[in-house]
């Protein structure tokens, strides 16, 4: 099963991040009282941060040597300002409208180039492997960014277990489309569904992450539950949420960005102060958490992870494969 | 129409420009002012307000939709008044005009001092190179003579270069909601609501103008 709690008695360490810690703990009471202050009040919940559901506890241990050492955003931050278009365009919106959206049972698709394909439920995609806890920068092609304490299981080790064939070049990731339980993807904003892709190579890579749970628990709705992709050299929209599909393919696979604006966001997407998006500067983001009067920091090439994954690049005009 | 009933006309239309501005346009100021006192509320957290996860952002994004806001407000207020028949909504233009510049300008300084932080480097390559950001620029640029050429005594000293000059926030609208459009990553349903109004409320005057022309 997904959620593993420790036997009662057993030596199983709790994690710093399964424990709230007092600030969060207090911060939530003053949100709950400003949310209430607010309701008396008539104002829009885009205000007064709503309190978030919590998930299941994941039982992990913390990768450390692929993990930041700096300090996570804080969880209500994390889970009340989405990206996620299926559940509507503005950043509450996920946490306002995936409510009915259920992430269990969930099957994954595997397909194309690999000897072993069909239908697994989750459940034993993630058998096989332990759960691990990584602190990950998010760099959002919008120029802001968050560090987040996923949990999850390396993508490359799971790829590794349906055998790609030679001619598996890319692998094609596909989010569920349920238009009943994601109000967003009744409008065509984006082609839906979501489709993303990596080259093979990068999909490989140590730091391709899979992530099923943040801050020790099961992912909520609104960050793609139950299982997403996590890409941390580049942009956050290449980190599919709610995959349903996975497939090894010979050519490279479309995505859904590069589909609704080819000339903004490419293939590769991975984050570049020096290449700005033709509509706003990369240079610079917006660390989220900082408050209205924070100085926005600079952006670091690969989002940091350049000596990590530089060499996948090498010889690339990252100009041209943008 | 004889004398009697002329200088009752005449009266009962001095009465309610006198209403007007004795209490509507008072209670008007206050409301229309509602979206900044919120955003006070919400920067220093009073009464449980704020400002959501990204401050800066809620901040450039409220000020900028109530700048286009008003300035399509403001747009329509000639023709509300005469589809209405409602002369005294004039009474209320020059002020709702100034709180677009009000807005628009709250919505450029917060972009310099909040945003970009008085980062000058970032600030000049983006008017120069953003397009979004130029015609943002351009479009506060060309609100600064309105604002300042909106006092009684200006308008007289103008006359009828006045009227022309303020003709500027028909372009200056349509380059607000250009600015608007360009920004947004894929769902323009809400900047082509806006241009969906500002070009009805610019269709009429040039329908009306044509007529105009054509029987005098």
């Amino acid at each position: 099963m997904l959620i593993k709690r420790p036997a009662p008695g057993s030596s199983a360490e709790i994690q710093p991040s399964e424990i709230t810690s007092e600030s969060v703990y207090l911060n939530r009471r003053t949100l709950l009282q400003a949310a209430l202050a607010a309701g008396v009040v008539g104002i829009g919940s885009a205000w007064t941060k709503p309190a978030a559901a919590e998930g299941a506890d994941l039982k992990f241990t913390r990768n450390d040597a692929l993990s930041l050492n700096e300090r996570p955003n804080e969880y209500l931050d994390i889970t009340t300002y989405n990206n996620f278009y299926e559940f509507g365009i503005d950043k509450s919106a996920p946490a306002q409208n995936s409510g009915h959206f259920r992430p269990t049972p969930w099957t994954v698709t595997i397909d194309g180039e690999a000897e072993v394909k069909g239908k697994f439920a989750l459940e034993d995609i993630l058998k096989p492997h332990a759960l691990e806890e990584r602190v990950y920068r998010l760099r959002c092609v919008e120029a802001w960014s968050m560090v987040i304490p996923w949990v999850g299981i390396p993508l490359g080790a799971v790829l590794k277990r349906f055998k790609p064939t030679s001619k598996a070049k890319y692998v094609a990731f596909t989010t569920v489309l349920r238009p009943a339980e994601m109000p967003g993807q009744r409008y065509p904003v984006l082609e839906w569904p979501y489709v993303e892709g990596l080259r093979i190579d990068e999909a490989m890579h140590p730091l391709a992450f899979l992530a099923v749970g943040l801050y020790g628990k099961t992912l909520p709705n609104q960050n793609g539950a139950p299982l997403r992709l996590v890409t941390p050299w580049k942009y956050g929209f290449k980190g599919i949420k709610s995959i349903v599909e996975i497939r090894f393919t010979e050519r490279e696979p479309p995505t859904a960005w590069n589909i609704s604006a080819p000339h903004e966001y490419g293939f590769y997407a991975n984050v570049n102060p020096n290449v700005d998006h033709p509509r706003w500067s990369q240079a610079r983001e917006r660390r989220i958490g900082g408050g209205l009067f924070s100085a926005k920091v600079p952006t670091q090439m690969f989002n940091g992870y350049e000596k990590e994954v530089a060499s996948l690049y090498r010889g690339m005009d990252l100009r041209k494969y943008y | 129409m004889n004398d009697a009933t002329l200088a009752n006309r005449q009266a009962a239309i001095a009465n309610r420009s006198h209403l007007v501005r004795r209490y509507l346009k008072p209670v008007l100021f206050v409301v229309c002012l509602l979206p900044f006192v919120r955003l006070l509320l919400g920067a220093f957290g009073i009464a449980g307000f704020g400002l959501g996860t990204n401050e800066v952002e809620t901040v450039q994004d409220v000020t900028g939709n109530w700048g286009l806001r008003f300035l399509v407000i403001t747009l329509a207020i000639t023709p509300l008044r005469d589809w209405f028949d409602a002369p005294w909504l004039i009474q209320l233009r020059r002020m709702l005009g100034l709180y677009a510049f009000f807005y628009v300008l709250l919505h450029f300084l917060t972009w310099l001092f909040l945003d970009q932080g008085l980062y000058w480097a970032g600030i000049g390559e983006d008017i120069a190179k953003r397009p979004f950001i130029t015609i943002g620029f351009l479009a506060l640029l060309l609100l600064i003579p309105l604002a300042v050429t909106s006092t009684n005594g200006m308008m007289r000293r103008l006359g009828k270069r006045w009227k022309s000059l303020h003709r500027l926030v028909y372009g200056i609208t349509l380059l607000g909601v250009w600015h608007f459009w360009w920004q947004v990553k894929a769902d323009i349903r809400e900047p082509a609501l806006y241009l969906a109004i500002t070009v009805v409320l610019l269709g009429w005057r040039a329908w009306k103008a044509r007529r105009r022309f054509a029987s005098p």
